[in-house]
């Protein structure tokens, strides 16, 4: 699937990708504008930013956001690897049914989860909050690690933990020295799943949290209905971490690779 | 923590309000009430409308997007998919509150910008799923194809489409599944007069407060959507037994 490709098609991919990019950049844009329009730019000014930053609701929903999205990864990636090497050893059958149920949330349309969590949680009379909040994200985040864990482990010799034992290891260094190092890579994909989900969720946190307790989609949703320029300069703040992050996390790999051909390329010099 | 919460779903829906775990009253009120109402199944029908129209709009851009993308330099194509899914990391309730200024600025009307959120909000899905499967065909396959006389359009009819129809099927089921059930889109960019089934599963819950009917919605809503899963999938097998 190698060609070059015509100026008309570049075209329409730049078009496609302006697309994408125009509310981003639109938004970033207008955070800076000195009045309240959200259609007119009268005049560069970092007061909504100094608005938000003083803004307690926003803080508190910035705060609440990363610190569900940072205990549901660390308690999912938890879970959802020790169920998955555990049904890497059960049988067949257990295995086929609780990889369907697994796969239950994710075709399940969020909305439908979400009341379901709601109605289960009132039932219980748990009073809804922080915790519920919580206790949702955690659950909906363990079925991605789960997925992203059970096929390293299925490429994984089964008699290796047993080697590992005969050696003279303990089952729970055979599981740590053995089994985890050889699955890492599905475990962060699925800690990275579970972390981008929970920072990002929005219907299933607003049907199960309390009064009092929002998050940053929760805070966006109800307070739209306003002009509200701090809004913006949330959302603008939010695409400097995102951009940011990305390009850390992909720009990195690429200078140390370069940096190690370098290496390479002197050692073979020398 | 999956299985309880749907059974809870389908319990309520079934019984009728204010009743405690030890006095169930078993109805189809709530069924009955949705389908005796012609609002309720035409809110329905328009969101199906919509969701269907969103997975064809979807393709329609998608599929010349991806096929492009995926005839680049290898170089160019990670940086392009890189491209593509980076908006995708920025929380979606943002970007759609980004269109809402665009689309008032220009005086789109309501159900136009309904369209727009929605396109812009899953598009991205249908193209990495349509490049995924373009970009696993055996480049041999094409220059067997020109070798033993087929032109441009011949390879691609008889090649290239029906090799990726396999991403399309599961682009449409990305696409469709969540274009059906959205809420908050028709409502930030609808201008509050755009009711879609989503939005009359939130009223029931969170304004009303009548949870059995809300159940009853989203469990006849839950149940379209399986039937059109079950139908892709199909499709998606017939597709690949040809």
């Amino acid at each position: 699937m190698k060609k070059k490709s015509g100026i008309f098609s570049k075209i329409y991919l730049w078009v496609v990708l302006a697309f994408f990019y125009l509310p981003i950049f639109y938004v970033v844009f207008f955070s800076f504008n000195r009045s309240k329009s959200l259609t007119r730019f009268t005049g560069f000014s970092t007061k909504w930013y100094e608005a938000m930053f003083n803004n307690r609701s926003i803080m508190e929903a910035i705060w609440y956001t990363v610190l569900i999205a940072v205990i549901a990864t660390i308690v999912s990636t938890f879970v959802g690897t020790i169920t998955a090497i555990g049904l890497s050893k059960s049988k067949k059958i257990v295995k086929e049914i609780v990889t369907q149920v697994n796969n239950l949330p994710m075709l399940n349309p969020e909305i439908v989860t979400a009341i379901g969590f709601m109605l289960l949680f009132s039932s219980l009379r748990i009073k809804t909050g922080f915790t519920t909040m919580l206790l949702a994200h955690i659950a909906f985040c363990i079925p991605y690690v789960i997925l992203s864990v059970m096929p390293r482990l299925r490429t994984l010799d089964p008699n290796i933990a047993e080697a590992a034992m005969d050696l003279g290891c303990t089952p729970l260094q055979a599981m740590f020295k053995v089994i985890i190092p050889q699955i890492k890579g599905g475990i962060v994909a699925g800690a990275l799943a579970a972390f981008s989900m929970s920072f990002d969720d929005f219907v299933i946190s607003l049907f199960t949290t309390g009064p009092g307790v929002s998050n940053i989609s929760i805070y966006v949703y109800s307070n739209v209905k306003r002009v509200n320029p701090t809004i913006n300069a949330l959302s603008a703040v939010i695409v400097y971490v995102v951009t940011a992050v990305l390009i850390i996390v992909n720009v990195v790999p690429m200078i140390r690779e370069r940096r190690k051909k370098k290496h390479e390329t002197i050692e073979k010099t020398l | 923590m999956i299985i309880v919460p749907m059974l809870m779903i389908v319990l309520y829906a079934f019984t009728v309000q204010g009743n405690s775990v030890l006095t169930l009253t078993i109805t189809f009120d709530n069924f009955a009430r949705f389908f005796s109402d012609p609002i309720f199944p035409g809110v329905l029908w328009k969101s199906l409308k919509m969701a269907l129209i969103t997975t064809i709009i979807c393709i329609a851009i998608g599929y010349p997007t991806a096929y492009i993308m995926a005839r680049q330099k290898p170089k160019s194509q990670g940086l392009t998919v890189l491209l593509v899914t980076l908006p995708m990391w920025i929380n979606m309730l943002v970007r759609t509150y980004a269109w809402k200024g665009i689309l008032g600025r220009l005086g789109v009307p309501g159900e136009i910008s309904v369209y727009v959120g929605m396109v812009y909000n899953f598009l991205p899905f249908m193209i990495l799923q349509i490049y995924t499967a373009l970009s696993k065909i055996d480049a041999s396959l094409i220059t067997a194809a020109h070798d033993l006389g087929a032109d441009e359009k011949q390879t691609f009819l008889r090649v290239t489409l029906p090799l990726s129809l396999s991403g399309v099927v599961s682009g449409i089921t990305l696409v469709f599944l969540p274009a059906v059930s959205s809420f908050f889109i028709p409502k930030l960019l609808g201008g509050g007069q755009y009711v879609l089934i989503g939005n009359l599963i939130e009223d029931y819950f969170v304004s009303t407060g009548d949870w059995n009917f809300g159940s009853a919605i989203s469990l006849i809503m839950a149940v379209i959507i399986l039937i059109s899963m079950y139908i892709t999938r199909k499709l998606d097998k017939d597709v690949k037994e040809k």
